[in-house]
């Protein structure tokens, strides 16, 4: 068998110093999308699977606190959104108490709210529903456009308050006509927000704790998702009988 | 400028499970062997352990796995009348990236295809009579014979430890497997998983109505299993969190769990990891490669020469390079003259959910591949006669998950919000199943895949355009399966269902498979197809294309079991012929 060739230009290729090899490519300033932790590598063979100390990513914990993204305002709204979303009942909290509020002020201060990773290249251009959604604004964007636009409707329609400051029967008209399709704000239809604000609604009630939403684990406890218990060995054969024990975060009991 | 660097012996565009299959087999002929890979290095200690890797919004719904949209799309239209745009998300398929591909975050159905599958021009031609097909459907044979590929089936299930029931032991018929499919030189190397509630309960209603269910063969393992090579898989513990997912317990098959170890250890190895492959390079004559050019993440470019180069990217890419590196002649839609892009196909998903009084599914008891299944109505296993379809897939009620965000289905009529949702969610979460069914798709003279005149990826190379859609042919199937298995799933005695057959456009939107096939095929005639029977560039002899591109038509099952076989089929010709004699295989 024939030795490695010589890389020119990427590091010593000696093997005894692998772990520096791995660390010798820079970060890219310019290419990097998403992830810029990450950076060429040669990886040679010979040493066994590569490893190196703490080269895992867990994720970020969701501190609760201030609002990251949102101003008092937006996240006024949205709070009284989600919570006629899922409203609270006697068992299960409401999407507020929840923390999905919480859940999507941090995601859209995050990647998801600058459209990281989501190809962004015009032109932008009518699509079919097949082609799927072809919008040049980023969600964080978004929110902020249709919540200014959502309280000025208010506003205007209800005697100078904003969406938070109405009775619930009326926050529910109001988003039964933007799930219908028959409500503007400022000037476009606000549907595709409330199917966004919907799903990331959702999104917050179920997902891990680690993230801001689901406080408590309260929406797995809600429908009987043990969440990352990670071993049912033991109850995959036992039918029909339901799960005894409590679900379990990425974050800690 | 590209700097060159010192040749090699093979390289690999890719290291997924074909580029991994390649790279440990061309090594232990003794040959240097670089592996370019655009994604990530992943292993599951750091990668993927159990302490974190059960987070749907990260990897179900965020995808962190995935190659990025931003990275890297593809553009789409339904005909080839339309302005094909860009999926600026993903939706109906999830391209991978990164060391092991799609073999990280698999399900790990691990299914062959019937032997009727390879000859299917000829076999349903020769039963019905060439008038019974479409006359735009451009189905073909495939050049290879299930028998030919039944030892390289073999040697990868007994790689990945494969779990499951044969049903057809060198032709004689077992009681508890497949009855249909093709004989199988010996058994699973692992018997098959356990099943939940769900599974059982559809299979004693499958028997009773005279059908033989059997478990669905699985890449994630009922027991622990030490592989050929000497590396040990663990049992999988039905954590629930599979495809989409890294597995944290090294249960589900995988490049990492079944062959890197190994490879990463030999020294006429490398791997160059966030490089990404921007074209094959040709010489004078353009009937040879003489290498790969490839940026690293810093922008720089370098020329790797090499003897062989080895196409084992995702199969859009795959696609891609070809025609972006100026290999064999790009299809032509107006005229259907031309091979690169020619014959896309993809896969005719469609489900029934069920919703029961007093039942606890615990539906969240789930692997990938975990589920009882009916093969009755795939392929030719039926008579089409009556029906003026063909094409067929299995069914059955498999238990992949129920996270939370993805899966919590509420009866049909349930608001979307409010109290009413919120009650209807608690309710059903664990009283719920969907059982589905798994189709083919057959191949047709309008779907393909070419060069967009419009979009670039960031190294302003353009984007393949994909133009697709469902022929009435393939939605005639979806409704006939799903009337099928819907009539087991009544018997199950449910308070309700819902039939979800596959209807109207292809949309890329809801999630559907991944198992996009086709663009670069394999085939008799250098005419209607880019590689022969080796996967072996009709065009450029030294030049090796892996994966499901090379399928003529897509058939009803799983596409992994075979994309392996096919690997394994080629590698064997190239250590046997082709290395002694480099030249083409096939003689044109």
């Amino acid at each position: 068998m024939s030795s490695h060739p010589r890389v020119p230009g990427h590091a010593d290729p000696g093997r005894s110093t692998m772990v520096t090899r791995r660390h010798a490519l820079l970060p890219s300033t310019a290419l990097l999308l998403v992830a810029p932790e990450t950076r060429a590598e040669i990886l040679p063979g010979g040493t066994g699977m590569p490893w190196r100390p703490f080269a895992g990513h867990p994720p970020e914990v969701v501190k609760p606190g201030p609002w990251v993204f949102f101003t008092p305002e937006e996240g006024a709204a949205v709070e009284a959104l989600v919570d006629r979303l899922i409203p609270p009942d006697p068992e299960t909290p409401g999407g507020k108490d929840c923390g999905c509020a919480v859940f999507i002020d941090r995601e859209l201060a995050g990647g998801y709210g600058t459209a990281s990773g989501i190809y962004m290249s015009p032109p932008f251009l009518p699509a079919t529903p097949e082609q799927g959604l072809q919008a040049p604004l980023a969600p964080a964007q978004f929110y902020r456009s249709m919540l200014a636009a959502l309280d000025q409707f208010c506003r205007a329609a209800y005697a100078g308050k904003t969406f938070a400051q109405l009775p619930d029967g009326e926050k529910d008209q109001i988003i039964t006509r933007m799930e219908d399709g028959s409500l503007q704000l400022q000037g476009t239809v606000a549907k595709p927000f409330f199917e966004i604000l919907l799903r990331d609604t959702r999104q917050g009630f179920f997902a891990d704790p680690v993230y801001g939403g689901n406080r408590d684990m309260a929406a797995w406890k809600m429908i009987g998702f043990p969440g990352a218990r990670y071993d049912y060995r033991d109850w995959v054969e036992r039918h029909n009988e339901r799960y005894p024990h409590p679900p379990i975060s990425i974050a800690g009991g | 400028m590209a700097t060159k660097l010192p040749a090699t012996d093979v390289v690999t565009i890719g290291l997924g499970w074909t580029g991994s299959i390649v790279a440990k087999s061309m090594t232990d002929a003794g040959l240097r062997v670089v592996s370019i890979e655009r994604g990530p290095w992943r292993d599951t200690a750091t990668d993927f352990p159990p302490s974190y890797s059960p987070d749907e919004l990260r990897y179900a719904l965020r995808l962190d796995l995935f190659v990025r949209p931003a990275q890297t799309t593809i553009t789409f239209r339904n005909r080839p009348d339309q302005t094909a745009l860009p999926i600026r998300e993903w939706g109906a398929f999830l391209l991978p990236n990164g060391v092991g591909g799609a073999g990280v975050h698999w399900n790990g159905q691990t299914w062959r295809f019937l032997p009727t599958d390879f000859v299917l021009k000829t076999h349903l031609t020769q039963r019905y009579g060439a008038k019974f097909l479409p006359d735009d459907m451009t189905i073909q044979d495939w050049g290879v014979t299930y028998d030919e590929l039944e030892p390289y089936y073999d040697k990868f299930e007994y790689l990945c430890g494969t779990s499951g029931t044969a049903g057809n032991l060198k032709g004689q018929i077992q009681p508890f497997g497949n009855p249909f499919e093709g004989p199988r030189s010996r058994p699973y190397p692992t018997p098959p998983q356990k099943q939940p509630y769900g599974p059982v309960l559809w299979a004693e209603a499958a028997k009773e109505m005279g059908y033989q269910p059997f478990p669905q063969p699985s890449g994630n393992l009922s027991q622990a299993y030490t592989n050929p090579d000497g590396i040990t898989l663990g049992p999988c513990t039905f954590c629930g969190f599979c495809e989409r997912f890294g597995c944290g317990n090294y249960s589900k098959a995988s490049p990492q769990t079944t062959i890197l170890p190994l490879l990463m250890r030999r020294e006429n190895f490398e791997a160059r990891t966030e490089c990404e492959v921007t074209r094959i390079n040709l010489d004078s004559t353009g009937k040879r490669a003489t290498g790969v050019t490839y940026v690293d993440s810093q922008g720089r470019e370098w020329e790797q020469p090499a003897e062989i180069v080895f196409l084992c990217a995702f199969q859009m890419f795959n696609v891609q390079l070809l025609l972006l590196s100026g290999i064999g002649r790009p299809y032509d839609v107006s005229t259907g003259k031309g091979v690169i892009g020619r014959n896309y196909s993809y896969q005719v998903t469609s489900s029934v959910q069920a919703f029961f009084d007093n039942k606890i599914f615990n539906t969240f008891i789930a692997s990938g591949a975990i589920g009882m299944i009916i093969d009755n109505y795939n392929g030719d296993n039926f008579d089409h006669g009556p029906h003026g379809f063909v094409g067929g897939g299995y069914m059955g009620m498999n238990q992949p998950n129920a996270r939370p965000i993805e899966m919590t289905p509420t009866p049909p009529g349930t608001p979307k919000w409010g109290a009413a949702w919120k009650k209807a969610a608690r309710d059903n979460y664990l009283s719920t199943i969907v059982a589905d069914t798994h189709g083919s798709c057959y191949s047709y003279r309008d779907c393909y895949l070419d060069l967009d005149p419009t979009y670039k990826d960031r190294f302003g190379r353009p984007l393949m355009r994909l133009t697709f859609d469902f022929h009435d042919n393939e939605l005639k199937m979806s409704q006939f399966l799903t009337d099928r298995l819907a009539e087991i799933v009544q018997r199950m005695g449910p308070r309700q269902i819902v039939k979800l057959p596959r209807v109207g456009h292809f949309n890329v939107v809801p999630y559907q498979t991944t198992h996009t096939c086709g663009g670069a095929i394999m085939g008799a005639d250098p005419a209607t197809s880019a590689l022969n029977r080796y996967l072996q560039s009709w065009d450029v002899h030294n030049l090796f294309v892996m994966g499901a591109t090379a399928f003529p038509e897509n058939a009803g099952y799983n596409p992994t079991d075979t994309v392996a076989a096919l690997t394994y089929w080629s590698l064997d010709a190239i250590h046997k012929q082709y290395l002694k004699n480099p030249g083409p295989l096939v003689p044109t």
